[in-house]
């Protein structure tokens, strides 16, 4: 019957929605209990009593954090890792894969290229022999040795695909204007693919801001540690004199609250970002994996 | 004097801007990927850091005799091979369930809203998420709270080898699991509209309709990323892990990327930590391999 089927639906409607909604709930859960924790004071937090909404709501979490020096420094560390490591693994990647999109007729050799940097996504030396190149370079407790690291193969071959579409028309008519490889790339190939650049870009900014591996073992002052490897001693190794702050201080905070405070302070860029990150990010998972 | 045929000096002026463009990137890549690669000798080595790749004493398979008569190393990938697995069986199934049930969602803002809710975590690294979970995992934090209220016995997840693989199970969906759905999500959206209004037509109510178009519609899909997820079968999720255990758990949670951070950089036991990521990677290159060669003839997939 008719009637009977609409009734199915309707009810498989109501399950549905409300079955994502407690989802979406369940999933913004653990952050939205953080957050009011971050707000909340010593003797609420410690008693149990924070859920959703902070109890004897106070600043002084967050005022605690910002002025402990070493937050600043790990901040620094981080923007500049980011932006260096950024700017750098772009430009490298833009002029990588403009050649390699050339068939190999036209640029003798392509396919070895192209086999060398595939193949770099399929074996890996591994973290110790890796770990002892950065070391015999020199590289160790200096930042480049998280940022030339950098350039990613499964970003080359994405730019590279991505290059492969553009018009050969285009190319062609610059060429007959005299254009050279160069200008061709910066004037016809890098306009035209904006929308996988900034994919690209957005994907290398969010993995550069949350790395922390790599600072915790190529860094071996903790001075210079990235916001995440700082993050970590103190959310995760718990150790609070990483805040470099006065002990009675703490001592009338709660450190859960203040770790809490600690987590969504390390974490406001990604939530500004958000929006761009979550629309880009989409895209991106589509250009790289819906082929064939 | 070798000359240059005329054809090549040619080719090399017009194109010689192109080898130029891939140099930097290419050394880049010899000295940071090629190199290490090479350094892998380390593990057939007595590694001394003075001597480095070159110098070091040879040891042929002692530090693989070794690795394979401790009681530690079956152990850690035996570990590795189960939490892996777990995650790439329930991330898939949920991350196809959830796009099931997306894809019965018309009410765009609503759809819109929770996706960026279930999409958040993937955004974060281990570091903030570990210490999110610890902070709602402690005593009278909100799981504890949770359990309180319906009355059961408060359970230490972290800490407990009952515990802790379920626990990263759980938390790696609540991470990977939305964002998983992606991909899925978009093989819904191209399957034709027309496949549905004809089912509505003929009847067919929501779970036909779901049964009958939009699974047979992402088989495809759904078997192009189970074979390419064999390849990842050696990967635990060095992060994740490493940011939620401790040695309370070793014995169920440790994996052969915390193994060999451990064995390498804590312990300066160089060659043995060496051998085991050898291991890993050879057998991880196999699988790679094998999943492509199967991606390629079941479902058409080329990397480039």
């Amino acid at each position: 019957m008719i009637r009977e089927k609409d009734r199915r639906n309707a009810l498989f409607d109501v399950f549905n929605y409300a079955f994502i909604g407690v989802l979406g709930f369940v999933a913004l859960a653990p952050m939205l209990n953080l957050f009011a924790i971050s707000f909340s004071d010593n003797s609420a937090v410690m008693g149990g009593y924070v859920t959703f909404w902070p109890v004897n709501f106070t600043l002084e979490n967050y005022a605690v954090i910002f002025k402990s020096p070493a937050i600043y420094r790990a901040f620094s560390v981080t923007v500049q890792r980011t932006v260096l490591g950024v700017v750098i693994s772009q430009f490298l990647t833009i002029i990588t894969a403009y050649p390699l999109a050339k068939s190999a007729r036209e640029f003798k050799g392509r396919n070895i290229f192209v086999w060398l940097f595939v193949f770099t996504m399929l074996f890996e030396g591994g973290l110790i022999p890796f770990f002892m190149v950065i070391r015999s370079l020199g590289l160790l407790n200096t930042i480049w040795a998280l940022i030339v690291p950098g350039v990613s193969a499964w970003s080359v071959i994405l730019l590279m695909n991505f290059f492969k579409e553009v018009p050969q028309e285009l190319e062609e008519a610059a060429v007959l204007d005299g254009a050279n490889h160069w200008q061709i790339l910066w004037k016809i190939y890098v306009p035209l693919s904006i929308p996988a650049l900034a994919t690209l870009t957005l994907f290398a900014a969010v993995w550069h801001w949350n790395a922390w591996f790599d600072g915790m073992i190529f860094m071996t002052d903790p001075n210079n540690y990235p916001l995440q490897t700082y993050l970590r001693t103190v959310v995760i190794d718990l150790n609070s004199s990483a805040l470099q702050m006065d002990v009675r201080q703490i001592d009338a905070l709660s450190q859960r609250a203040l770790r809490g405070a600690m987590i969504f302070v390390t974490t406001i860029p990604i939530m500004i970002l958000y929006p761009f990150l979550q629309r880009y990010f989409v895209t991106g998972i589509k250009l790289g994996a819906v082929k064939g | 004097m070798y000359r240059l045929k005329p054809k090549t000096v040619a080719y090399l002026r017009r194109n010689w801007m192109l080898y130029l463009m891939l140099l930097p990137t290419l050394v880049l890549f010899i000295i940071f990927s090629y190199y290490p690669m090479y350094g892998l000798v380390m593990a057939f080595q007595k590694f001394n850091p003075g001597l480095g790749f070159f110098k070091s004493p040879w040891v042929g398979m002692g530090n693989f005799e070794r690795l394979l008569n401790s009681p530690t190393f079956p152990r850690v990938v035996g570990n590795t091979l189960i939490i892996a697995t777990a995650k790439l069986v329930t991330g898939q199934i949920t991350a196809i369930f959830l796009a099931l049930l997306f894809n019965e969602i018309r009410v765009v803002w609503y759809k819109r809203l929770i996706q960026n809710f279930l999409y958040m975590p993937h955004f974060l690294s281990w570091v903030v998420l570990g210490g999110i979970l610890m902070e709602i995992l402690a005593p009278m934090g909100l799981i504890g709270k949770l359990q309180q209220a319906i009355g059961i016995e408060p359970i230490v997840f972290l800490g407990s080898n009952t515990w802790f693989r379920p626990t990263v199970i759980i938390t790696n969906l609540w991470k990977e699991a939305g964002w998983g759905m992606i991909i899925y999500l978009a093989a819904l959206t191209a399957l034709d509209p027309v496949l549905y209004e004809a089912a509505a037509i003929d009847g067919a109510d929501r779970f036909q309709r779901i049964w009958y178009i939009s699974i047979p519609g992402i088989l495809p899909t759904i078997i192009l990323v189970a074979a390419l997820s064999l390849g990842d079968i050696l990967q635990g999720g060095f992060d994740q892990i490493f940011n939620l255990y401790n040695p309370t758990v070793y014995q169920t949670g440790d994996i052969i990327d915390t193994f060999v951070y451990r064995m390498g950089l804590v312990q300066a036991q160089y060659g043995l930590a060496a051998a085991a990521g050898l291991f890993k990677s050879v057998i991880g290159f196999l699988l790679i391999i094998v999943s492509y060669k199967i991606a390629e003839k079941y479902a058409g997939y080329k990397i480039f």
